[in-house]
């Protein structure tokens, strides 16, 4: 059994008073009553709130937690509550209020968001919300024998694996495995899609990413020396333009991503030559291309292929873009069917923002995930890309310090790695490694739908 | 021969809000230059407006008003002093499953008793599949046609007619497991009460079986789940049907766990455990890997109180239907899925939205394997997890159920407003979801039974009006009716 993996949680609290959900409302005509509704507030909410002077807003849309009594309950009917606009405003398309707003709650407390009454959200949605996990029940609860959290395992290999085993006659191995690198859970820190990255903000993930053991990604070329420490997680990314430039870098990483291009080999064959034990990722865009040039990089002995959406998880170049859960889906089962799967890691990226996404990608048929927006999101981003257009970033993403930061990062990860822990134990499943692929632990609406249709048509 | 159970519908008494303001989903302003000329009152026909003497006007009865669509009195009005507009807080209440006008519409059925008049949309939400994206298909004229008192709600739970109980019960529907402390004692009596007035059931939940439940021994479910937590012999042969939790819809997979601030010193010495410390029940049933095991639960029940009901209430697993089977081989009565989105009083939200199937998918799913195993008629299959309305009863009914079980709709009948906070510190804020001693009092059990019994009231004149449209004499005949059913599909939106 390995190691058991163990996050530490540190709570750590945002700068910026989050953007809260409600919109306290609050006429003027006070009855001045003995008994004031304000008092009877379960949550303090009134008193506990104070103006915000940097920000210019009161507390009190963030701490109240919209139980309605205040406005029942006040003999003036002074109270009423709105949804706060600005809320609304946050983040886009993909990136809900509701995503950006869960990543901060995880990022300050490292815990798993738990609530009461059902589920708030609608039957079903694009993307990852159109597929659920299966859980375990009577007639199979011992697929993989689950008598506790603690024996789940979410560690995966990054490297080729050996299709078979040789030995020689005396029955002693004779072929020996490729280089391989465990990591203990099947997350690695990606390149980010947008936005001004700093030096602090770029430290903070560096440490993060060593404290949790997982690789960090870092175009090659951004590479300043205060980084050191965290050489060993570091995995620096080139393109045919750094390489040369760059290439001092190999010597001595474990791993180390190439931007895909036609003679992608003649660099990685150079980059080996340089450093023997290197284990080389292509980072591939998923476009249509991506499953046929896929099996070629296989074929060529590539060791980790790095499917890249774009950052909302949707295919590039097409006018009617496949989303990355389909996408993968589709690679995966095609290398299967080529009986290629196996011998390569695959891991992609794009839209990756809750840890569910990550459980669903994984099932999809993804060893691991790259994750990018979520971090500055758990620095408070708040994804109004004013930073792309060079405007000034409203939570000062230019001020972070650096221990501040990495916490915040390692409470999120610690979160996703206990909510990664309850879907894998709800399926009976006790290891990552065997999550990939393992469709039949998952329900996609396309299938349910039919079924459904046929069961009720049939008669 | 009628078999209603129900002769007569139990005592709907008006049972309002506990809180002094309403939400309304309109406001209705009456700005100064008003005359107090009358009109409005005269014109609006369901009493929003009300004069105090002669001078002035008392505040409008928003609740009632039934909106833009109506106008009356604003197109009436002399002087334009009125104006009615959406309140702007139904933003901020509801959700895709429970909109705002299904939890006003709860609220309206729980105080009066009666189906909603005021405009209010009780019956369909707006999460764009499931139950919101399935029509009752009514012919335009009904086959037979019948008077209400010839159409009966009943249908029994023993299906086997084994030597165990032959229970009936008048409405197929029954109060879901909520335990002590997870709810308070006004909750879990009101929810007796209002069983026994339709001669239906409550479940304990897991948290052990109150002193205060006995009078109601008949009516009450006693459940055994992981954590054994007050399972005694005693509660085993007080009651007609007993109910093993394997899993729960909210959080399938994942085990129960009470916080521990609501683990007073009272829920302690039910559940045989130290004040104050959290209680977790674990997932699975260490002792059940296999129907064998589980067979030898069931076995465990009847060598206690064999004249029990056992029933089997499981999560909603791609294999469901091997599951019920499952179920009816080790001899269990009832079969109870419970479907992914439905309540709780704390789970992680991974868990709420993406662990089992919606209960829709799992109804024929369960229901047609099991016709084809020829055991369809010896069992009986409950569903539940988002059953909200009457109308979603009737459907989950068509697909295949002989009943369901509710709970969010029992909570929102006492007023809950869905806010999520009830794992929060000493639960919730408006006594439902809490034994919090200071918040408990906000409500007693008379209010709660008979919020309760008027919402079952309320369903129950639209389940025999759907049945009369229908041309059917029992609820009986609805089950599996899929032709009666028209599906749009989901929305993805
Ligand atoms: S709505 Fe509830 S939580 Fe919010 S301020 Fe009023 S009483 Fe407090
Ligand atoms: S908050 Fe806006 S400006 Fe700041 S980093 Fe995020 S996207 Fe950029
Ligand atoms: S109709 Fe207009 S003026 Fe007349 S009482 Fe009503 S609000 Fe006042
Ligand atoms: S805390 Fe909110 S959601 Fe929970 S029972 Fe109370 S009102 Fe309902």
């Amino acid at each position: 059994m390995p190691e058991k993996y163990h996050i530490n949680i540190t709570p750590t609290l945002p700068r910026f008073t989050p953007v809260g959900k409600v919109s306290a409302i609050e006429r003027d005509g006070c009855l001045g009553c003995a008994k004031c509704a304000k008092k009877s507030c379960v949550y303090d909410v009134y008193k506990n709130r104070s103006f915000d002077s940097k920000q210019l807003t009161d507390t009190i849309d963030y701490l109240c937690k919209n139980c309605f009594r205040c406005v029942q309950e006040c003999k003036g009917r002074l109270f009423s509550r709105a949804i706060n606009p600005e809320y609304k405003r946050l983040g886009d398309s993909y990136w809900k209020p509701d995503i950006i707003a869960t990543t901060w709650y995880q990022a300050e407390t490292g815990k798993i968001p738990v609530s009461g009454a059902g589920y708030l959200g609608p039957f079903t949605g694009h993307g990852f919300d159109s597929m659920w996990t299966d859980m375990s029940e009577i007639v199979r609860p011992t697929r993989d024998g689950i008598h506790g959290r603690e024996y789940i395992s979410t560690s995966i290999d990054l490297g080729r694996k050996l299709v078979s085993l040789e030995f020689d006659t005396q029955g002693h191995l004779v072929s020996s495995p490729p280089p391989t690198i465990n990591i203990p859970m099947p997350i690695i820190f990606n390149i980010l899609p947008f936005g001004k990255i700093n030096k602090n903000m770029r430290l903070a993930m560096a440490k993060a990413a060593n404290k949790l053991d997982i690789p960090m990604l870092i175009e090659a070329e951004e590479y300043f020396d205060e980084l050191s420490p965290y050489n060993k997680i570091l995995m620096p990314q080139f393109s045919a333009k750094t390489f040369e430039t760059q290439k001092k870098l190999l010597t001595g990483a474990r791993l180390a991503e190439f931007i895909y291009e036609e003679n992608i080999m003649e660099y990685i064959a150079q980059a080996k030559k340089i450093n023997s034990s290197l284990i080389a990722s292509v980072r591939l865009k998923l476009d249509k291309n991506a499953a046929d040039i896929s099996q070629k990089l296989i074929q060529d002995g590539v060791e980790i292929i790095h499917l890249y959406a774009d950052y909302q998880g949707n295919e590039h170049d097409a006018a009617q873009p496949r989303f990355i859960k389909d996408m993968v889906r589709d690679i995966h089962r095609q290398l299967v069917a080529k009986s290629i799967r196996d011998e390569v890691t695959i891991i992609v990226s794009g839209g990756i923002g809750l840890a569910e996404h990550l459980a669903k990608v994984i099932l999809c048929g993804a060893d691991g995930a790259a994750v990018d927006l979520i971090l500055p999101i758990a620095l408070e981003c708040r994804v109004c890309k004013r930073c792309t257009k060079g405007l000034s970033c409203p939570v000062e993403m230019e001020k972070i310090d650096v221990a501040w930061a990495s916490r915040r990062i390692i409470n999120l990860m610690g979160a996703w790695h206990s909510q990664l822990i309850e879907v894998m134990g709800a399926m009976g499943i006790r290891e990552a490694r065997r999550l990939r692929g393992e469709t039949g632990r998952a329900m996609f609406l396309e299938d349910l739908e039919r079924d459904f249709v046929n069961a009720i048509m049939c008669k | 021969m009628s078999n209603n159970i129900v002769e007569s519908v139990p005592g709907v008494a008006l049972a309002p809000s506990r809180y002094r303001n309403q939400i309304s989903k309109y406001i209705v302003y009456r700005d100064k230059t008003c005359i107090n000329c009358g009109k409005c009152v005269e014109v609006c026909t369901v009493g929003v407006h009300q004069q105090a003497g002669t001078s002035s006007f008392s505040r409008p009865e928003e609740h009632k008003c039934v909106g833009i669509s109506c106008n009356a009195c604003v197109d009436s009005c002399p002087q334009g002093a009125l104006s009615v507009i959406i309140n702007p807080m139904m933003e901020m209440l509801g959700d895709y499953r429970w909109t705002n006008d299904l939890i006003l519409s709860t609220w309206y059925q729980a105080e009066t008793g009666k189906v909603p008049t005021n405009g209010l949309e009780y019956s369909v939400g707006n999460s764009g599949g499931g139950f919101d994206r399935l029509k009752i298909k009514f012919p335009e004229n009904p086959s037979i046609k019948l008077k209400n008192e010839e159409i009966s709600t009943a249908i029994p739970l023993n299906r086997r007619n084994d030597s165990a109980h032959r229970v009936e019960i008048g409405l197929p529907v029954y109060g879901g497991g909520m335990s002590f402390g997870s709810v308070g004692l006004s909750t879990i009596i009101g929810k007796a009460r209002a069983a026994k007035a339709w001669n239906t059931f409550t479940c304990t939940g897991e948290g052990g079986y109150h002193t205060t439940l006995y009078p109601y021994d008949d009516h009450v479910i006693t459940q055994v789940a992981t954590g054994l937590f007050g399972v005694r012999e005693d509660t085993i042969k007080r009651v007609k049907i007993v109910e093993f939790k394997y899993a729960q819809g909210a959080k399938p997979g994942l085990g129960g766990h009470l916080l521990g601030d609501k683990n007073t010193p009272e829920v302690a010495v039910m559940r045989e455990a130290l004040p104050g410390s959290a209680l977790f029940s674990p997932f699975p049933f260490h002792s059940v890997y296999s129907v064998e095991d589980h067979k030898k639960h069931v076995d465990w029940i009847k060598a206690m109180n064999p004249k029990a009901l056992v029933s089997v209430k499981v999560s909603t697993p791609t294999d469901v239907d091997m599951v019920a089977i499952g179920s009816y081989y080790a001899e269990a009565h009832i079969i109870h899925i419970d479907g992914s989105y439905g309540g709780t009083g704390a789970a992680p939200n991974i868990a709420k939205k993406n662990i089992a199937m919606p209960i829709e998918y799992a109804i024929p799913k369960v229901h047609n394997f099991l016709k084809a195993e020829g055991v369809r008629d010896k069992i009986t299959l409950i569903a539940s997890g988002g059953i909200r309305t009457a109308q979603d009863a009737a459907k989950a009914i068509a697909l295949g159920a002989d009943g369901v079980v509710i709970g969010t709709a029992e909570m929102v009948a006492l007023e809950c407003v869905r806010c999520a906070n009830c794992e929060s510190g000493r639960g919730c804020p408006r006594g439902i979801a809490t034994t919090d001693k200071e918040l408990t009092h906000h409500f007693d059990s008379d209010w709660s039974s008979q919020r309760l019994t008027n919402l079952l009231s309320s369903w129950h004149t639209q389940l025999v009006d759907i049945l009369k449209k229908l041309g059917m004499r029992s609820i009986q005949e609805l089950v599996g009716r899929h032709d009666c059913l028209e599906y749009e599909g989901v929305k993805i939106g």
